[in-house]
């Protein structure tokens, strides 16, 4: 078992629609550092929902988020940026800024967080390079493929070097090809020392990961695997 | 501060559109101030038309005429009293008539000068007419008991043109108000619409930014400072626009159109040159307040869903 917890789910429900609909009920779970953690579940099984409580994007109407000691929803709201940029996130429809080529786009994320010039030009190559998109660098991502563009985007997640990368279905979009790639980045950055936490729907990733699996289903957390494989 | 510029220049159609709406907002608010302008000074002008004639009979004594003069200028609601004396009122008279033969025949064979001087009496404000004309009435009834002074007052006469004139001039002024109001409420009104539309295209953009963990003040103040400029470009662009227009036809802003008349002419283009800085505070300066306001506002309402 772990020995501390980096992120710690208690009890944590979401209705919608006053009772109408339930996202989540009574989901409790634990995540330790440096772990890759993914998550399964048909659609609506209250995978985004999850991941949405963790930045701090949605409060839960019961139970608490801790992020270390931190109740992540008793955060002021001044402060959340400034919590935001310990977690990267990625997303099945990437999120770049159509105007910005792939460098800007990730130079922007540290502009953002307010680094000097110096870092920048120092850190997105390395970054650029960890994704392998060195020769993409002053594309814009129309001119890029789904991959490539996801690429960009853990480019942009991981540069600020969070604490913890949240990737919300990053292979929904692609080719079997380019989700074997980007499986392969996230794997890499996991071991590097990030912690991974994933959504997803494709069994082949998880079959081929072999960690840990949390599988939902109707809002609640139905199985917890350690090395779990791909069960719905 | 530098994204701020660059997002300027990169919707450079959007910040375009959002000028030339801003420019016609602020080009109104410029003519609900000339308007008013010229309906205070119109008004101005008819308050200086209205007096109380004090006259005193023929045979008052200069001295005494002079004592009661600066008796009635001590009197906190006068502005001002004018004299006119019996040569002047006489010379008055025969300009008057100087094409009427039988009067200046009859006038001659009077052989004194049968006018009596008078006073011309100024209040302050037009509602003061009442009260100057009591007191001047009460002197009157004291002086009856001895030689008799003051011949007659014309302010009875005068009244009921000097009450309605008080109340078209208070009603005008109140309906100014409000309309101006609207007005500049909807000129703001339109103003906040188009810069929260042109903020609305970035939604993406601020929702990425902020995923991105970028602070609340790195978000917002591109776009205010986007926001500055375009008040200010349209600012002044309706500054340079006034003044060929004020040239070309300045009567465009007056209230009523009896008031064109020759004398007036060219007074807002007076009033614009002289009172440059202080339009140039009001249309720059709200445009530049109301545009960033509205880009504050609008960035907020994306910044937290």
């Amino acid at each position: 078992m772990v020995l501390y917890n980096m992120i710690y789910f208690d009890k944590v429900s979401k209705i919608y629609n006053s009772g109408k609909s339930i996202a989540l009920e009574d989901v409790s779970f634990e995540i330790a550092p440096k772990e890759f953690v993914s998550i399964v579940g048909h659609s609506g099984a209250g995978k985004t929902t999850l991941l949405k409580m963790l930045i701090a994007e949605d409060q839960p109407s019961h139970g608490q988020v801790f992020y270390e000691s931190l109740d992540i929803h008793r955060i002021p709201r001044s402060r959340l940026p400034h919590f935001r940029r310990k977690i990267g996130t990625v997303f099945q429809d990437f999120k770049l800024l159509p105007h910005k080529t792939a460098y800007e786009n990730i130079a922007f994320a540290m502009e953002a967080n307010g680094r000097h010039d110096s870092e920048i030009e120092e850190n997105v190559p390395q970054a650029l390079e960890l994704v392998d998109l060195e020769d993409k660098a002053w594309n814009f991502p129309h001119e890029l493929s789904g991959g490539e563009k996801q690429r960009v985007a853990i480019a942009r997640a991981i540069v600020n070097q969070p604490d913890i990368i949240i990737a919300d279905e990053p292979t929904g979009n692609l080719d079997p090809i380019a989700t074997y790639e980007v499986v392969q980045i996230l794997r890499k950055i996991n071991d590097l020392g990030t912690t991974v936490i994933m959504t997803t729907h494709n069994k082949g990733v998880i079959d081929e990961l072999g960690r840990r699996v949390i599988t939902m289903d109707e809002g609640r957390i139905v199985r917890d695997d350690a090395e779990g494989r791909y069960v719905l | 501060m530098r994204a701020g510029f660059v997002g300027f220049w990169r919707n450079a159609f959007i910040s375009f559109t959002s000028i030339i709406v801003m420019v016609v907002a602020l080009f109104v608010i410029a003519s609900t101030l000339f308007n008013s302008y010229s309906l205070e000074s119109a008004l101005a002008d008819f308050q200086d038309r209205v007096d109380i004639n004090l006259y005193f009979v023929v045979d008052a004594k200069p001295e005494t005429i002079d004592a009661l003069k600066s008796e009635i200028e001590a009197l906190p609601e006068v502005a001002s009293v004018e004299l006119t004396t019996r040569e002047q009122a006489l010379q008055e008279f025969r300009e008057r008539h100087k094409d009427d033969e039988l009067i200046l025949q009859g006038l001659e064979q009077l052989g004194e000068n049968p006018l009596g001087a008078s006073l011309a009496i100024r209040a302050r404000e037009t509602q003061q007419y009442e009260g100057i004309s009591n007191f001047l009435n009460e002197r009157q009834s004291k002086e009856t008991v001895g030689t008799p002074l003051i011949d007659r007052v014309n302010y009875q006469k005068n009244k009921d043109a000097i009450n309605r004139l008080t109340d078209l001039i208070n009603t005008e002024r109140r309906q100014n108000e409000i309309i101006s109001l609207l007005l500049i409420l909807v000129a703001a009104f339109v103003m906040f619409n188009t810069v929260k539309l042109a903020i609305y295209n970035s939604r993406e953009e601020i929702a990425v930014m902020r995923l991105v963990g970028a602070s609340n003040y790195y978000i917002t103040m591109p776009f205010v400072i986007v926001g500055v400029m375009q008040g200010l470009i349209a600012g002044v662009l309706v500054l340079l626009l006034l003044y060929p227009v004020l040239i070309w036809d300045e009567t465009l802003f007056y209230p009523f159109p009896f008031f064109n008349d020759a004398s007036v002419q060219a007074f807002l283009f007076d009033y614009f040159i002289t009172e440059f800085a202080t339009i140039f505070v009001v249309i720059v300066g709200g445009g530049v307040l109301i545009s960033a306001i509205s880009s504050f506002l609008a960035v907020r309402k994306y910044l937290y869903v």
